[in-house]
């Protein structure tokens, strides 16, 4: 099982190499220039193209990706351009947050889609089932800025419940955290929970047709113990599967949310980074984003070797 | 069947309009703290080596400036006592006025000062003007120095306390002795609020503290001049990316004063008796067609003047501004209207019925061929999309051969300081807008600079216009001034150094409960009061 999985951790050193260089490559053809956002409107070509020397943006690739990959692997993730942040200080001002966002989502998420799906699975054909492929459908059909502001209307603006907008440390109280960040959850959950319902559904329905699922009944099995004990853990392989794969959809998904619900989270980093062109901060986040992205996968790797150990073979 | 398109406008106008019939859950902190949404993500903080506008209005609150420019244009004495000028206008002598200490704790002294403007006239023009000058910038003592120079120069007090960036800010002489061309690493100043580095967040939150060691002057506030009395402990920026999240959160009393609220959301705020909407800014802005005339077509005058009078303010500012007539005006003057230079000389092309015949046929008579021309259009700038948007129309009419390019600012940003073919990475035109405090003299005006290769983005040349601009610096008074600036804009419209597209204003909000705000070119935070 170790073994597994160090080699499964090993495989993922090639993967960063490749991502990095794509990451830096993409940046490098990308139009724009940090030089022209700081120079500002007024500012000639002549102000700018010293603005970009001074930056160093006119050596040469190599050099300019050599210097990068080896500050990367000693841990340095370089510094804004504007602000003058290690980017490693601004992932960490903002890591908090869309953390929080993302584990609260991923949680709420396989929390309702899971008993959501067995029991559409369960009744499938009834009215339960409709309903919860119905919600399926409109979490994947309606944007995640859409129901954010619906959500903000009906629990911020309307009711007065909750706030429109913003973070609250943990640390300052959980009521505090948690009502700020209600509202993104259901926003941002809506369509993972339908991806996850639906795949649970079709799992289900698979493996309720199999054998030794009519030996259970047979035996005189209730209901709830077949369907979580016995159906459930062989189907999770594909629900897990798709939990995994839907960390990069919550990732996308996080980026609006932030800035719908103006939480200072990193997929906001990166974005006003993008916009600005600060290399490094977008370099920074990618890379990060795509390790968290390795690792989720590593981790649904291992799962399955627990879930189903003839996969370690 | 009924097709129902509910667009994302639609939505936010949903979201924004319910906080009209709702309290909210959270409010703004008490009466010591204003928390305001700025234009922009204040992203970086250094107003010398930048030019951005947000960065200039948080910058005002952290230094100050020797002179400060009153809402008349006229510069006061701010961190000077006064000032002594030779008859020549040669030699200019200022003394600091006493008690003067930066946020570390450090007198300000004339070290701090000169180290300060030596950056500074690097990077503005007038700064360069007077460098060129220059005979010495030297220190009498530790709270006088001078400026001796080998030209008269009669604008001192405006340069040293004009708004518009690069300002002639004082910070300490080891941070004012960073690059130019670099951003600086310390914000330390000596203003009335200090800067809270430990609490930024950029893109989401900037915190502005009240610096106890400030003694504001004795005089009534007025824009740049006076005593800048800082009725708030904190000063916290919100930087909100997202309108209906911004309209939402002023309505809800989650934040205090919104800077720059969209047009569309502007009635719904209008509507709500909580909330105070006005246009602030009393010099707007003026919109900006700019061709490259370095390159075919519109290195022809032939075919800049066709595109002249083609093109009509009125569809321009309807794009931009929507419905609400009262945002703006034509205006056929590269000056702002209402200020002292403002004059319609020699922009007759730009006024009354447009002509797409004699358009089309100039446009032959300068050689083009159906050629592409390549219009960049920064798509995520409501501005410039509906400016770019109006502007292709009008290229089809008179026959011209559009290349729409759809891009960001970013890109555009960049893009347009490339002196290369428009096929090879270049391009023809692009739309910008310049803010009317920067138009009302031809010193801040970059835009109007018609120098050839070193002058703005398009390197227009146009020597009546160099003319003009030397002349009005050196004018003596008033009258010469408005002759140097006539001579200027009807030799700008000869050579269409580019193509104003309106006068335009904009809005802000704020919570009633704010009292204090004054019409100004720029946020003014001192003054201003929660009650």
């Amino acid at each position: 099982m170790w073994r597994y999985a160090g080699r499964r951790a090993l495989s993922t050193i090639p993967v960063m190499a490749i991502v990095a260089l794509f990451v830096f490559s993409l940046l490098y053809i990308a139009p724009g220039d940090p030089a022209a956002i700081i120079a500002g409107d007024q500012a000639s070509a002549e102000d700018i193209a010293r603005i970009h020397a001074s930056l160093g943006l006119d050596r040469p690739f190599l050099v300019r990706f050599a210097e990068w990959l080896w500050d990367v692997a000693r841990g340095d993730l370089g510094t804004s351009i504007f602000a003058n942040l290690t980017v490693t200080h601004m992932i960490g001002q903002r890591v908090e947050p869309t953390l929080s966002l993302m584990a609260l989502t991923l949680v709420f998420s396989i929390v309702v889609a899971v008993p959501l799906g067995v029991l559409a699975a369960a009744k499938a054909g009834s009215w339960i089932d409709r309903l919860v492929m119905l919600f399926a459908v409109l979490g994947f059909s309606v944007p995640v800025f859409v129901v954010g502001y619906v959500l903000a209307y009906v629990f911020a603006l309307q009711l007065d419940w909750l706030p429109v907008q913003g973070y609250t440390p943990l640390s300052r109280g959980v009521w505090p955290w948690l009502s700020n960040l209600i509202l993104p959850v259901l926003a941002l959950g809506a369509i993972y929970i339908a991806l996850i319902a639906r795949i649970t559904r079709a799992s289900m329905l698979e493996v309720l047709g199999q054998d030794y699922i009519r030996t259970a009944r047979a035996k005189g099995l209730g209901l709830a113990p077949i369907l979580f004990l016995h159906a459930l853990k062989n189907a999770s392989v594909p629900i897990v599967t798709v939990i995994g794969l839907g960390v990069a959809l919550l990732i996308g998904g996080a980026v609006v949310t932030e800035s719908v619900f103006a939480i200072p989270g990193i997929g906001r980093l990166v974005v006003d980074a993008i916009l600005r062109r600060d290399y490094p901060v977008i370099q920074g986040v990618t890379l990060m984003f795509s390790f968290l992205y390795v690792l989720v996968n590593l981790v649904v790797d291992v799962l399955y070797s627990l879930l189903d150990p003839r996969i370690r073979q | 069947m009924t097709n129902v398109n509910l667009g994302r406008r639609d939505v936010l106008k949903l979201a924004a309009g319910a906080a009209l019939a709702a309290p909210a859950i959270a409010r703004a902190d008490g009466p010591r703290v204003l928390r305001f949404v700025p234009q922009a993500n204040l992203s970086s903080l250094d107003a010398v080596a930048g030019t951005q506008y947000v960065v200039r209005n948080a910058a005002t609150m952290v230094w100050e400036t020797l002179y400060g420019v009153d809402s008349t244009f006229t510069a006061q004495p701010q961190m000077c006592e006064g000032h002594e000028v030779s008859a020549d206008f040669k030699t200019w002598t200022f003394k600091l006025r006493p008690g003067l200490t930066f946020h570390d704790g450090s007198a300000v002294t004339t070290r701090d000062v000169l180290a300060s403007l030596q950056r500074w006239m690097v990077r503005d023009t007038m700064g360069q003007v007077i460098h060129g000058r220059l005979d010495a910038l030297e220190a009498i003592d530790d709270r006088s120095f001078r400026f001796r120079l080998n030209k008269p120069f009669t604008k001192m007090l405006f340069a040293l306390g004009k708004s518009n960036a690069p300002m002639a800010l004082i910070m300490p002489e080891r941070i004012a002795k960073t690059d130019p061309f670099q951003l600086i690493k310390e914000y330390v100043g000596s203003g009335p609020m200090r800067f809270r580095a430990d609490e930024w967040v950029p893109g989401s939150r900037a915190v502005f503290e009240q610096f106890a060691g400030y003694k504001p002057r004795e005089e009534k506030a007025d824009w740049l001049a006076g005593g800048r009395h800082m009725l708030f402990d904190r000063i916290e920026w919100q930087i909100l990316p997202d309108p209906a999240t911004a309209g939402a959160a002023l309505q809800s009393g989650e934040v205090d004063w919104w800077e720059l609220p969209i047009p569309d959301l502007v009635p719904l705020l209008k509507r709500n008796k909580d909330i105070v909407v006005d246009i602030l800014d009393p010099l707007g802005n003026l919109g900006s067609l700019r061709m490259n005339h370095l390159y075919p077509p519109f290195n022809d005058p032939r075919a800049r003047h066709a595109l002249l009078m083609a093109v009509s303010q009125t569809d321009y500012m309807e794009a931009v501004c929507g419905g609400d007539d009262s945002l703006w005006q034509e205006t056929a003057s590269f000056f702002t209207p209402g200020t002292a230079l403002f004059t319609e000389d020699g922009g007759g092309q730009l006024k009354g019925p447009r002509n797409y015949d004699a358009a089309k046929k100039l446009l032959a008579e300068s050689g083009y061929n159906g050629e592409k021309v390549i219009l960049m259009v920064a798509t995520d700038i409501s501005i410039t999309k509906a400016e770019g948007d109006v502007t292709a129309d009008v290229l089809g009419k008179i026959g011209m051969n559009v290349d729409y390019q759809a891009l960001d600012w970013g890109t555009v940003g960049a893009r347009r300081s490339k002196k290369d073919p428009p096929g090879k990475g270049g391009w023809n035109i692009f739309h910008t807008w310049h803010a009317g405090a920067d138009c009302i003299n031809p010193a801040a005006y970059t835009a109007l600079d018609a120098g050839g290769a070193k002058a703005w983005f398009g390197w227009p040349n146009s020597p009546a216009v160099e003319e003009g601009i030397v002349a009005w610096y050196d004018a003596a008074d008033a009258a010469a001034e408005k002759a140097a600036a006539a001579a200027i804009n009807r030799a700008a419209f000869e050579d269409v150094v580019y193509i104003p597209t309106g006068f335009f204003r904009q809005y802000q909000a704020w919570r009633g409960n704010l009292t204090g705000v004054v019409k100004s070119p720029f946020p003014v935070f001192w003054g201003v009061q929660k009650t």
